[in-house]
């Protein structure tokens, strides 16, 4: 019955928070109060809704098989209709409840995280907006509707991370963000063009049925391409390898807003997409495989660097990269089941992760540097635990959600090559070793007397339990009702635990935590001696490897330098033309200025000289008009 | 018999003898006075060509009656207008009148 009427008014869940967005924005800004009640009352309505199709899933209402799709004309002009609409699959069932109750969660959390700040109700405008713009595009009916959507999710990140706008950090951080994710978008856009030029469509379930017979037909060559572009939007947004530097400094932005970029609302955006457009990468192997390592290489490379930064906050968010590479891994290698999954457990504990980050913060009143903090478990025991689970969590220990995903990917990968699997167990043992590197040096150890730290607020730590329940049942549940016979592509792959890889892989996280413990927790092995020992090694990770120097140094040479080259053309070249052409006018006018006399008598003269003449040629050349003229005369 | 063609040569005449005036002369009454040569040409042929062609209907003279009208109006302003032009720069002859020249 409910179930029935949130499916059929799905279009509520995205519209409920832009509601939200316009109505704090333009009326509440000024009352705090008013504008997180009003955003959260609606977010409620939005989760409640989620809720109602996730049990349409359970129920069975809605499977891969049959989707709920409904469509109405947006843009129809001669040649191209695309509609609005939305779209139901399991799939996008499950990412509804997931980002309705992160952002929920975060939300709440909010109001304990901003309190007294001068922009809390833009604040909460902006969060509105950004679930907004997510929902909308998880229900996206077509291609277009979700690039619609995803521009708007780009913005939302450019107007939150750039939230303390007065500093400029945060202000050059937004801007990075933005023209980061811009260069994929690009790539994504004309994607999306090729598809509607090669297709005449970009609706998903008439590409899924199409596609496989255009490359029955054709074969593969251009839709490699097409794919490929595609793809690039992916990259960006979910800061795969070449174009992930926009994420760390993502940090930026408030502490909630990290947790919803991170866990919900943003990056997970390109995992997304490619699992929507899973119809079109499945055809093809070799997008397939380059999806595969520019996963798995991004899992492993983010994990390095995150084992020496110091920066809670940018921890974290190395550790979403690398998590993000694991997705994408899980998608290149087929297994749309164990990317999913992952991304609902991530999103979970990420979110945990970055709330209790969120509340150290907080509490020591905004100090990020891990070595300033330390002991911090005896005074915010809460926040202790949280983080505690979310690291258990992250590192796949069982029962914590984590390993059930990462499992999942594990299997998945081992199945379809050797090689990505050392890269992911190799990434998974980093992962626990930095992510346990971070709760001892944070937690543990003695403390810091400069400190004064204090428990969050209440509002924080409602969030904090529940999602702390979530990371702990959150991947078991799943996992005995067969989480892969509802989301997944084509015939269900989900073939339970592999002993082995399962044993393995806690095996190798237990041991990271020991050494972990040994290097940060006992202090028999000094942190410091280590880092001089491998200097070159630490200097390389503590930097990202140098990727931003690259990335100036590039623009420095190349973009400049072909500023200089287009700056000369246009002052000589173009510039030239133009004063060329006009200084040539000039000299000829100066010529024939002469021939303007200003002697009237002699105008007059041309004139009636040119009439002589034009009488002359008449009279002479037309013999009748001479008869006529004679001849009227007698 | 002193027929249309005679009209029309006498016409011819002065308004070439206008038209010679104009472009040589360098006295603005003088070139004034030339036009008005021109325009007496024009009603000649006119009323020669009204008398001749179509003796019954007046079209032509009546035409005549207001070109001369129009032409006195037209003596009247251009002389106001040398009459000032003398006033100013106390001269007459058009080519030291020369100020717009570039």
């Amino acid at each position: 019955m409910f179930t029935q009427y949130a499916v059929h008014h799905a279009w509520f869940i995205p519209l409920l928070p832009a509601v939200a967005f316009v109505v704090i924005g333009f009326f509440l800004r000024r009352t705090p109060v008013l504008s997180a009640i009003v955003a959260i009352c609606m977010s409620m309505i939005s989760f409640t809704l989620a809720l109602g199709i996730g049990y349409g899933v359970v129920a069975q209402h809605i499977t891969v098989e049959q989707p709920f799709v409904e469509r109405i004309p947006w843009v129809d002009i001669a040649g191209l209709s695309i509609n609005m609409g939305v779209y139901l699959d399991p799939m996008a069932a499950m990412m509804l409840v997931v980002v309705t109750l992160v952002s929920l969660l975060v939300q709440i959390y909010s109001i304990g995280y901003m309190q007294g700040d001068d922009g809390f109700g833009r604040f909460f405008a902006y969060l509105s907006l950004f679930a907004a713009a997510m929902l909308g595009l998880i229900i996206a009916v077509n291609f277009v509707q979700l690039f619609v959507f995803w521009e708007l999710v780009g913005l939302c990140s450019y107007l939150l991370i750039g939230y303390y706008f007065h500093k400029v950090s945060a202000r050059e951080a937004a801007k990075k963000a933005f023209m980061t994710t811009r260069i994929g978008d690009f790539g994504l856009l004309i994607g999306i063009l090729m598809l509607q030029i090669l297709f005449g469509t970009v609706d998903f379930a008439q590409l899924t049925s199409t596609v496989p017979e255009y490359v029955k037909e054709y074969g593969t060559g251009m839709l490699t391409v097409v794919a490929l572009l595609i793809f690039a939007g992916p990259l960006a947004k979910s800061g795969q390898f070449p174009l992930h530097v926009w994420l760390p400094d993502a940090m930026e932005g408030p502490t909630p807003v990290s947790a919803l970029i991170h866990a919900a609302t943003m990056v997970v955006a390109g995992v997304y997409l490619v699992a929507r457009a899973f119809f079109l990468y499945s055809v093809l192997p070799d997008v397939m495989l380059t999806v595969a390592w520019i996963g798995g290489f991004t899992a492993c490379f983010a994990a390095t660097i995150a084992l020496t930064q110091r920066d809670l906050k940018r921890i974290l968010a190395y550790s979403t990269v690398s998590q993000l590479g694991y997705m994408m891994l899980a998608l290149g290698v087929g297994s749309v089941t164990a990317s999913m999954f992952h991304l609902m457990t991530h999103a979970f504990f990420k979110a945990l992760l970055f709330l209790s980050a969120g509340a150290v913060i907080h509490g020591l009143h905004n100090k990020n540097d891990i070595f300033e903090m330390g002991g911090l478990r005896h005074k915010m025991p809460v926040t202790f635990v949280a983080t505690a689970i979310g690291v258990l969590s992250i590192s796949g220990i069982p029962p914590f959600s984590g390993f059930f995903s990462k499992d999942d990917i594990l299997l998945a990968v081992s199945q379809v090559s050797t090689p990505l699997y050392v890269i992911a167990v190799v990434t998974a043992f980093m992962t626990a070793f930095y992510m346990s590197r971070m709760l001892i040096v944070v937690f543990f150890g003695p403390e810091n007397p400069e400190n004064s730290p204090h428990e969050a607020p209440v509002t924080m730590m409602i969030p904090l339990v529940v999602l702390s329940i979530l990371s702990i049942i959150g991947g078991y549940i799943p996992y005995a009702y067969h989480f892969g016979e509802w989301v997944r592509f084509g015939v269900a792959t989900h073939e339970g635990l592999n002993f082995n890889i399962a044993l393995l892989s806690t095996l190798l996280s237990i041991v990271a935590m020991l050494l972990a413990w040994l290097v940060y927790g006992s202090g028999k092995v000094s942190p410091d001696l280590l880092s001089a020992r491998f200097a070159w090694l630490y200097k390389l990770s503590y930097h990202k490897y140098y990727i931003d120097e690259l990335y100036l140094w590039l623009n420095h040479t190349f973009v400049d330098g072909l500023g200089k080259v287009l700056y000369w053309v246009d002052i000589n070249i173009v510039d030239g033309i133009v004063n060329g052409l006009a200084s040539m006018m000039y000299r000829l006018g100066d010529e024939l200025r002469h021939w303007q006399t200003g002697y009237l008598q002699q105008y007059g003269l041309v004139l009636f000289g040119a009439i002589l003449i034009m009488v002359a040629y008449l009279v002479l050349s037309a013999p009748v008009f001479v008869t006529a003229l004679w001849g009227g005369a007698y | 018999m002193i027929g249309l063609i005679h009209y029309l040569t006498v016409a011819a005449v002065l308004f070439v003898i206008g038209v010679y005036g104009i472009l040589t002369k360098r006295n603005i009454v003088a070139i004034l006075m030339c036009i008005e040569l021109m325009l007496n040409a024009v009603n000649i042929n006119l009323v020669a060509f009204s008398r001749f062609m179509q003796p019954d209907v007046l079209t032509g003279q009546a035409f005549v009656v207001f070109t001369i009208t129009v032409a006195a109006a037209e003596v009247a302003v251009g002389l106001a207008l040398v009459f000032r032009v003398y006033h100013d720069h106390d001269t007459v002859h058009i080519d030291k009148l020369n100020r717009m020249r570039w």
